[in-house]
């Protein structure tokens, strides 16, 4: 049935197809999550709310299920990473959901009355609907990278032996930090090619200008403090890629700057972390320049290559256990059976271009620059 | 299991769903209702059909935003709440979930930012192909789902893997074609069909009475009294409870809602009322009706239904044997070459959920006494009480809305709009079909107990390992947050049905500039 690709190879197809949820999830509801946590301090007016709001306001629905997708999709290729994450991160999940599940219901909702405290209390609801989830992602990532105080019994059940407030460390706030740098950016750089020019378009390019080199920054701590904060883990036995699930037959241990030595044994996966510096300075550039299409192909890249990092810096690990040397997640003992990350694969392959094909085509419906006439004209606009 | 914790992640689940099920029958609905009305408009492209399908459009939005806030939660809540569950199950029941994602949520997701935005930017029949996308869309959702769930309910096509320890799939075409998710979904459409239809038709009734948008109100009409009952029908006749005869669990489920104590001779009656007593495994003051239940239940004459004491003699025999699978999985996790353990779990396998059943209550279940056994077997009957009745109470909605639609229908057919005495009852009709769905799932999903995974995990051991002060938070959340918005919702609603189907004083667009008053008033 899936004589076509081996166990390890569909293993690290599906961490690759990860990465690439990952990546979509940041790439088309990052600029909703920026737009939103943008909201109150560039839009001055009802108007100006408004136009941001409109610029991802028919679109930001399809974007939000790659953050859905991306859960289904660890459910079954990943089903202990969806386990023991979720679980584990247990409070932090909730604010993210609480945060999320005000987003459709601000869209939807602020423009259904005209008072303006109504409008205010949505736009509060959007903001925190955007700004907190993408702080949360961070943190989230920032601790996988730690290591998670996870523990596997022997019938696989996993428990968590850490506590809602310590998963905020200075590792994992410089992450949470670094991604909602790269959700302002990747949300101005959206509206700098969606909004007509005029006050609002030129703020949205300032906030972007200083959000790129923010990244840039941030991200650079971030590779420093993976060389020297005494942060990584690695495999300290022979782990069989083809072999059985079982998380409790491999052996791993903390060492400072483990996750450093894939791209000293790999150099070619220097790629990543360029792509992450680049991708900001294009974006910078792009702005300053006053370019419509380089900010945003620039901020792509650069969330693209943040995210590729973490991912290459880190394989085979997942999600490193903090507690214990036979509960890490790797991606040679985390995944569903090779019968179902085989359907999985097929399933993909037919369907994702079909998404990004209507995708496309939506986008290329709806395009073209918001513009305040158009915002007081449209009835159809939130 | 501390079952308390247990009980408080049920509480938690059944609050989600319930909440997450008022909102989504509607959009299942309301999608292809939309659709034909946008159709006619197409087709005779009489501007009043566009004001139709924009009216019921708004209202559709209202509530399709609610669907998709609470849907997030279900998305995660199994690995959140029920990890162990995720875990054991996810090489079976994620793939469904991820299909769900890619082939429906992308598409309605997608298109309907084009139904409501794309009015002015697609001609006549590339909106109508929007709006149809996005009622493909959200119906794909419930197929997938259902099939998620009827794995639940029938888990066909997996294995248990010792090497792994978890459910593997085995067939991946039997988890697709189960038969149990079709009757699912058939029957779980249909209601939300009958549901959006109550809705249109309720809110055409109360305009017609307040003497308002006849034209709206009299197209409406009789497009949700067609839809409707083709829809009520549907739902009833096509019931779920022709996949109940599968497996043991399925026949409990059916046994308890039917409150059959004893295996009856074939064809069995159908007790249409009485008092259920669960101690005493009688029904008291009961009125029955021969012949039925074989009927619907086994759709022959000669095949008996089981009753309760009987499934759960075979229960018992089914723990007794699960435990010889789960000596065998405790001796392959010390040794996993032992090749007696391995051939004693291959013929004792599709039992060892059985065995899971005492592994509720002690360490060690390979110690449990014959009456320890027995208790446990008891454990497999679902509470027979309030299946029978919500069973009861859903069944008598639903033959009140095929009524409410075959009167609807005649009357439309006979253009006699001003019939007050059936308008009124269209307005009282409104909360039924949800009190009905909200019941279903009640019905589904309680039978189901004690298991999560009807024979192979009991719900007991299926929670994530959290505290109970962790779920109180997110329970308290859940129920203030979504308190909230239930109001606002209906406050929403209630204001665009107030306000009707003319869109030329709307709110939104709002002249010049309004100042933005500041975030943190």
């Amino acid at each position: 049935m899936h004589s076509l690709f081996d166990y390890p190879t569909l293993r690290v197809i599906w961490w690759a197809l990860l990465g690439v949820l990952l990546i979509g999830f940041a790439l088309a509801d990052g600029w909703d999550l920026g737009v939103c946590a943008l909201l109150p301090f560039l839009g001055r007016t009802d108007q100006e709310r408004r136009m941001m709001i409109n610029s991802v306001g028919p679109t930001w629905e399809g974007n939000q299920v790659w953050f859905i997708l991306g859960g289904g999709a660890i459910f079954a290729a990943w089903p202990f990473v969806y386990a023991a994450s979720f679980s584990g991160f247990y409070l932090a999940m909730f604010v993210v959901l609480a945060a999320l599940i005000m987003r459709p219901v601000g869209f939807k909702y602020r423009s259904k009355k005209p008072e303006a405290s109504w409008r205010a209390r949505w736009d509060g609801a959007l903001f925190v609907g955007g700004l907190v989830p993408a702080l949360v992602f961070g943190v989230a990532v920032g601790n996988v990278l730690q290591g998670v105080p996870i523990r596997l019994d022997d019938d696989l059940r996993v428990s968590f032996e850490g506590s809602f407030l310590g998963l905020f460390t200075p590792t994992t706030l410089l992450c949470g930090l670094l991604s909602v740098s790269m959700m302002l950016l990747h949300g101005s750089s959206f509206l700098a090619i969606r909004l007509e020019h005029g006050a609002l378009h030129e703020r949205a390019r300032r906030v972007g200008m200083a959000t790129a080199i923010l990244s840039v920054l941030l991200f650079a701590a971030g590779g420093l403090d993976m060389a020297f904060g005494g942060i990584g883990f690695r495999l300290s036995g022979a782990v069989d890629p083809a072999g059985p699930s079982n998380p409790l037959r491999a052996d791993t241990v903390a060492e400072a700057g483990g996750w450093l030595l894939n791209f000293a044994a790999h150099p070619w996966m220097m790629i990543a972390p360029a792509l992450g510096f680049g991708g900001a300075v294009l974006a910078l550039f792009g702005l300053s320049r006053r370019s419509d299409v380089l900010p945003l192909a620039g901020s792509a890249l650069s969330s693209a290559g943040i995210i590729a990092t973490v991912g290459l810096s880190m394989f085979p690990f997942v999600m490193p256990s903090s507690v214990d040397a036979h509960s890490s997640l790797l991606v040679w003992n985390a995944s569903s059976s090779a019968r179902t990350l085989f359907n999985m694969l097929i399933s993909t392959v037919i369907l994702l271009p079909l998404v990004l094909l209507y995708t496309a085509w939506v986008y290329r419906v709806l395009w073209g620059r918001v513009t305040g006439a158009e915002v007081i004209a449209n009835r159809d606009f939130y | 299991m501390d079952p308390g914790f247990v009980d408080l992640s049920r509480l938690q689940f059944a609050l989600t769903a319930l909440y997450h099920f008022l909102f989504v029958p509607l959009t299942l609905g309301l999608s292809f209702l939309l659709v034909i009305m946008e159709c006619i408009y197409v087709m005779t492209g009489r501007e009043i059909w566009r004001q139709v399908t924009r009216f019921w459009g708004r209202i559709f939005g209202i509530n399709f935003v609610l669907g998709v806030a609470t849907g997030l939660t279900m998305e995660f809540e199994f690995g959140t709440n029920w990890s162990y569950f995720s875990s054991y199950a996810g090489d079976i029941f994620g793939a469904p979930l991820a299909i769900e994602g890619l082939m429906a949520f992308f598409l309605e997701a997608t298109f309907v930012g084009l139904m409501f935005f794309g009015w002015n930017r697609l001609s006549r029949v590339g909106h109508l192909f929007a709006t149809f996308m996005v009622a493909l869309g959200t119906n794909l959702s419930a197929l997938w789902i259902l099939i998620a769930n009827g794995w639940m309910q029938n888990p066909v096509g997996a294995r248990f893997n010792p090497e792994t320890m978890r459910m593997e799939v085995v067939d991946f075409g039997a988890v697709l074609f189960n038969p149990v998710a079709q009757a699912k979904f058939v029957h779980t459409v249909s209601a939300g069909y009958v549901i959006a239809s109550v809705m249109v038709l309720g809110v055409s009734a109360l305009y017609l009475l307040q003497d308002r948008w006849h034209q709206v109100a009299r197209r409406s009409m009789a497009v949700a009294a067609s839809f409707g009952l083709a829809a009520s029908l549907s739902a009833v006749v096509l019931g779920d409870e022709s996949g109940y005869t599968l497996s043991d669990n399925q026949k409990m489920k059916l046994a308890a809602v039917e409150a059959a104590w004893h295996t009856a001779p074939a064809p069995a009656g159908i007790t249409v009322f009485g008092f259920p007593d669960a101690r005493a495994h009688v029904t008291r003051a009961a009125i029955d009706v021969p012949w039925v239940l074989g009927l619907i239940a086994t759709r022959s004459l000669d095949t008996p239904v089981i009753g309760i004491e009987e499934l759960v003699a075979k229960a018992q025999d089914r723990i007794v044997s699960g435990l010889v699978a789960y000596k065998a999985v405790q001796a392959l996790k010390r040794n996993p070459n032992d090749l007696a353990a391995r051939e004693a779990l291959a013929l004792h396998q599709h039992d060892l959920g059985y065995a899971l059943l005492l592994r509720r209550s002690m360490r060690d279940p390979s110690q449990a006494t014959p009456a320890q056994i027995e208790a446990a077997a008891w454990d497999t009957v679902p509470d027979v009480p309030v299946l029978f009745w919500a069973f009861r109470a859903m069944a008598a909605i639903g033959f009140a809305m095929i009524a409410l639609f075959a009167i609807a229908f005649v009357l439309c057919t006979l253009r006699r709009f001003d019939r007050r005495w059936f308008l009124l009852c269209a307005v009282a009709a409104l909360p039924l079909p949800w009190i009905a769905a909200e019941l279903g799932w009640v019905v589904a999903e309680l039978g189901r107990q004690p298991w999560a995974i009807d024979g192979v995990l009991p719900t007991g051991l299926a929670p994530s390992s959290l505290t109970r002060a962790q779920l109180w938070v997110t329970l308290v959340g859940f129920t203030l947050i979504y308190g909230t918005l239930a109001v606002i919702e209906f406050g929403l609603i209630v204001r665009t049905v107030r306000h009707g189907p003319d869109e030329h004083d709307e709110a939104p667009p709002l002249p010049g500039n309004l100042p933005a008053t500041p975030l943190v008033a």
